[in-house]
């Protein structure tokens, strides 16, 4: 775990909300030299801080329309399901993010489709048919913000 | 509109959101003026919105991270306003999403141990207004996290 001092908070925050930003862009607004920026960016990465990078998409633009956060039940459980499961669900390209939880689901799915007849195709022809699949909670997403979290 | 160049350089992108644009321009088969105005144009039009740096978390130290499902008390006009400016607040809220569903909210929070996270959920997330219910999904693992939209 590294240390971070105030500047590399600023740097860090500015990263997130814009990536594409030059280091010297970066050091000239808290006034550092370019080289010692790059440094410190540099040392985020290195430390596993900046996990990679996002491209921000507007996906109702790029036609797809509805977004639905999904929670599953396993049906069957050990561990071959497990892998079994993950390997299956994580090669559905309309499936873009999973997660293995604890507490009420096992799995918590960010899945996109053009509308929601094709929500329903993906959830009936896909999802429902993944091994191990029991029960199945959609919430469609009507709004999302991301916050610059506890930098 | 967007056209298949445009599609494959998203996908491209997407895919490794790190490629400079003279990289993206070269797997694509497209000369780097050429990319960079189709770029350009997607910036305009709003299809891309730009380019975040990911953070890790558990690189920062903070390994607990929870999804909390919130349903609001209906019944109050302003729950969904009065309940998001205040969890807008809590700095180890990082997502806010909310929905059509079972569930009104989903707040995504961040703790660096057990302790802490009692400490957020107490002092932070029981003092919001309006809640009627919360379930809570601890993360065990991230199984597929990039998020790409199936261009």
């Amino acid at each position: 775990m590294i240390d971070l001092d105030t500047t590399d908070r600023d740097i860090l925050r500015a990263l997130s909300r814009d990536a594409s930003q030059s280091a010297s862009a970066l050091g000239r607004r808290f006034g550092l030299s370019q080289p010692a920026t790059w440094r410190r960016i540099r040392r985020l990465e290195e430390a596993g801080v900046i996990r990679g990078r996002r491209l921000r998409l507007d996906a109702e633009k790029l036609g797809f329309g509805v977004t639905v956060f999904l929670g599953i039940k396993l049906a069957t459980k050990g561990r071959v399901s497990l892998e079994d499961f993950e390997r299956a669900v994580s090669a559905i390209p309309e499936v873009q993010t999973v997660e293995h939880v604890l507490g009420l689901y096992d799995y918590r799915l960010r899945v996109v489709a053009r509308n929601l007849p094709d929500f329903e195709r993906v959830l009936r022809r896909r999802i429902m048919t993944l091994p191990g699949a029991g029960e199945v909670e959609a919430n469609v997403l009507l709004s999302e913000e991301r916050l610059a979290g506890p930098i | 509109m967007l056209d298949d160049m445009d599609r494959r350089l998203l996908r491209y992108w997407q895919a490794d959101p790190s490629l400079t644009p003279g990289e993206l321009a070269d797997h694509c088969n497209m000369t780097p003026g050429k990319a960079a105005r189709r770029i350009a144009r997607m910036q305009e039009d709003g299809v891309l919105q730009g380019v975040s740096a990911v953070i890790d978390w558990t690189a920062l130290g903070y390994t607990v991270e929870v999804s909390l499902r919130i349903t609001l008390d209906k019944t109050q006009s302003s729950a969904f306003d009065d309940f998001l400016t205040q969890a807008r607040t809590i700095p180890e809220v990082t997502e806010i999403q909310t929905f059509l569903g079972r569930v009104d909210v989903r707040l995504n929070v961040i703790a660096r141990d057990m302790a802490h996270y009692q400490q957020v959920y107490r002092a932070g997330i029981l003092t919001l207004p309006h809640i009627a219910d919360i379930e809570a999904l601890m993360q065990v693992a991230r199984i597929k996290a990039q998020e790409a939209l199936p261009l």
